[in-house]
């Protein structure tokens, strides 16, 4: 061995000054207060400030806020599954007309039940919920076994679902509820409808979910490398059917609670659904590419536009302008998104 | 003399009509840093994707200790203490280092939070903090993004993943190919210490002085055969060169 290139990197070879001990990292409140739900928390009570002092008497009171949480509970009910599904790479289009399905499903239900009462609607709303599961499965396996790209095999499902719904009701919207449904809408516990406990409910067990655990663990892992977790042992197929079945799932828990709020099925009103819950979730900071998210930052993304709505109202700006300035701000958020990641990958 | 540690006779693999290994045999010692070089397409990448569990073989043999196996999938290599650091590195660099190093393999807490699926994250943190320690490595902040990390830190952690792991066999496609002079250092060093906690390790590479420095023994690949074996101490970049081009039909040691 004369060679004298093998020379070259040796110089090193038993140099242990190399083992430097890893440092201790970064304080969690620092690292949290550089990241996007904080930096757009900070935004939203910007802006509840600002109505606030422009309309002492009328914002910032008890009635608004249970508008505006009235408001976004079923958005925010199918945005804690879209945040799932966006953290693993995915994306979901079908979730409003998966939201029309299940509340047809959940009216047909309790009529050939017939009758009234708590249990007819029980039964309603979990034939609601299971519709929107099988729709939520079906995406998930044309997605994660038959490999057809997310964006088409949901926005085929978006029209397929809307369809079928219009074909059980012959494009009718159905207002034949029970008056159990009515009873509930009525009953406000603390003032808040019993829309806004699910929503919250929901948002607090799915955000826990996403963060402490292994299976919010594996969704991050294969959002950001999926061959990496396939490597590393992961079942990424079955772990992909779940998370759409869990979006379609929570579709269904939408419709429900849709079907409650307004008594009748909303047939037409939810084209936008989607694209709505996907701009608070990218609002929050969850990736359009996967492995970064979190349901935190999604209520607060989701919040957002329905304060601004709420907002313009009250201080009498044209309400157009909330979607005029919530769409360049989701510009603007997606922008950052994107410079920040090409600064750490520079380095 | 005792079995070698991981000894495979005959492997064939063919890819539709092109056969790509023809019968190659191969041979890892425990405690030893075993080069495995070739030219490119000579078969190297997917004599270790056979050995290390991420493709079956059409034919032949493996023994590991004298037991003949069979592996199904990379976890059933892992299960018998063989890990694989894979030429594109294979790591998930939106999330930290101790995500990394446990990824598909993480810890949950004990009792009923552990059933309901909670993780351990401090325990995980803990036990990758001492393995960096332990290898020496030079990543500071195991809380940072793996993308934020430089090639050769990144390096390092997909290898400290590794060593956690494996208590037999590492093997390395190629670690060192997209890095700098030092970085280049550092991770060499890495692997001679590795392989002085007694793990063999099998490390392929296009750089004959980094073999040469690095290396115990040399076994070259050629058009799907094993067709050279040498001790590192014992061999020149002349001589290695010369078999893999087949210049030179040797066979040393
Ligand atoms: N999945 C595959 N399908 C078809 N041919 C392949 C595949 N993987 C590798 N090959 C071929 O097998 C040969 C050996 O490849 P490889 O094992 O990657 O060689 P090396 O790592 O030594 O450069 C090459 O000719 C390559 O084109
Ligand atoms: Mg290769």
């Amino acid at each position: 061995m004369s060679d004298v290139r093998t020379a070259a990197p040796a110089g090193t070879a038993s140099e242990p000054a190399g083992a430097v001990p890893p440092a201790a990292p970064r304080s969690p409140v620092r690292r949290f207060l550089s990241s996007s739900p904080a930096y757009m928390g900070l935004v939203l009570l910007l802006l509840v400030a600002l109505f606030s002092a422009l309309r002492p008497d009328a914002f910032p009171t008890a009635a608004t806020g249970r508008n505006i949480s009235l408001d976004i509970s079923v958005l925010l009910v199918m945005a804690v599954g879209m945040t799932y599904v966006m953290v693993a790479g995915g994306f979901d289009l079908s979730i409003g007309s998966v939201l029309v399905f299940s509340g047809v499903v959940m009216a047909k239900t309790m009529i050939a039940i017939g009758g009234d009462g708590p249990l007819v609607v029980a039964a309603g709303i979990a034939a609601s919920v299971g519709a929107g599961v099988a729709w939520g499965l079906l995406n998930g396996v044309c997605i994660a076994v038959l490999k057809v790209p997310a964006l088409i095999t949901t926005l085929g499902t978006m029209g397929a679902a809307l369809g079928a719904a219009q074909l059980m009701t012959d494009g009718n919207d159905i207002t034949d509820v029970p008056s159990a449904l009515l009873t509930i809408t009525a009953s406000r516990p603390l003032g808040f409808s019993w829309l806004v406990y699910v929503a919250a409910a929901v948002a607090l067990v799915g955000g826990l979910v996403l963060a402490f655990t292994r299976f919010g663990r594996h969704t991050y892992l294969i959002g950001s490398n999926e061959e990496s977790a396939r490597r590393a042992g992961i079942d990424v197929d079955r772990h992909l059917i779940k998370l759409y079945a869990i979006s379609g799932g929570l579709a269904g828990v939408a419709g429900a609670l849709s079907l409650i709020r307004f008594a009748t099925t909303t047939i037409s009103g939810h084209a936008t659904d989607a694209l709505q819950v996907i701009t608070g979730v990218v609002l929050g900071g969850t990736s359009l590419y996967g492995g970064v998210g979190t349901v935190l930052g999604t209520v607060v993304g989701i919040f957002i536009p329905a304060v601004l709505q709420n907002g313009f109202v009250i201080t009498h700006v044209q309400p157009y302008w909330q979607q005029v300035v919530i769409g360049f701000v989701l510009i603007a958020a997606v922008y950052v998104d994107r410079l920040k990641r090409r600064r750490r990958e520079r380095s | 003399m005792s079995d070698p540690l991981l000894q495979a006779s005959g492997i064939y693999k063919s890819y539709g009509h092109v056969e790509v290994l023809k019968g190659v045999d191969f041979t890892v010692e425990r405690g030893e840093v075993t080069a495995l070089i070739g030219d490119n397409g000579a078969g190297k990448s997917t004599l270790v994707k056979i050995l290390s569990g991420a493709l079956r073989p059409d034919r032949g043999e493996i023994r590991v200790a004298g037991r003949p196996v069979s592996f199904d999938s990379p976890q059933d290599a892992h299960a018998l203490g063989i890990e694989t650091v894979y030429q594109d590195l294979a790591l998930a660099p939106e999330l930290g280092s101790a995500e990394n190093v446990f990824a598909g393999r993480e810890l949950l807490k004990p009792g009923l939070l552990g059933r309901l699926g909670v993780l351990d994250r401090k325990t995980m943190r803990r036990r990758t903090q001492q393995a960096f320690i332990e290898m020496s490595t030079d990543v500071k902040d195991i809380d940072a993004p793996v993308a934020a990390l430089s090639g050769g830190q990144r390096q390092s952690v997909a290898i400290c993943r590794s060593v956690m792991w494996a208590d037999k066999v590492i093997f390395m496609d190629e670690p060192t190919a997209a890095l700098g002079v030092r970085q280049t250092g550092r991770v060499l060093q890495l692997i001679r210490r590795v392989a002085d906690k007694g793990i063999a390790v099998v490390l392929i590479s296009h750089n004959m002085p980094e073999v040469l420095q690095v290396a115990d023994r040399v076994q070259v690949l050629r058009l799907g055969r094993r067709v050279a074996e040498f001790r590192a101490a014992d061999t020149t970049v002349e001589e290695l060169v010369g078999a893999m081009t087949g210049a030179l039909e040797g066979k040393a040691a």
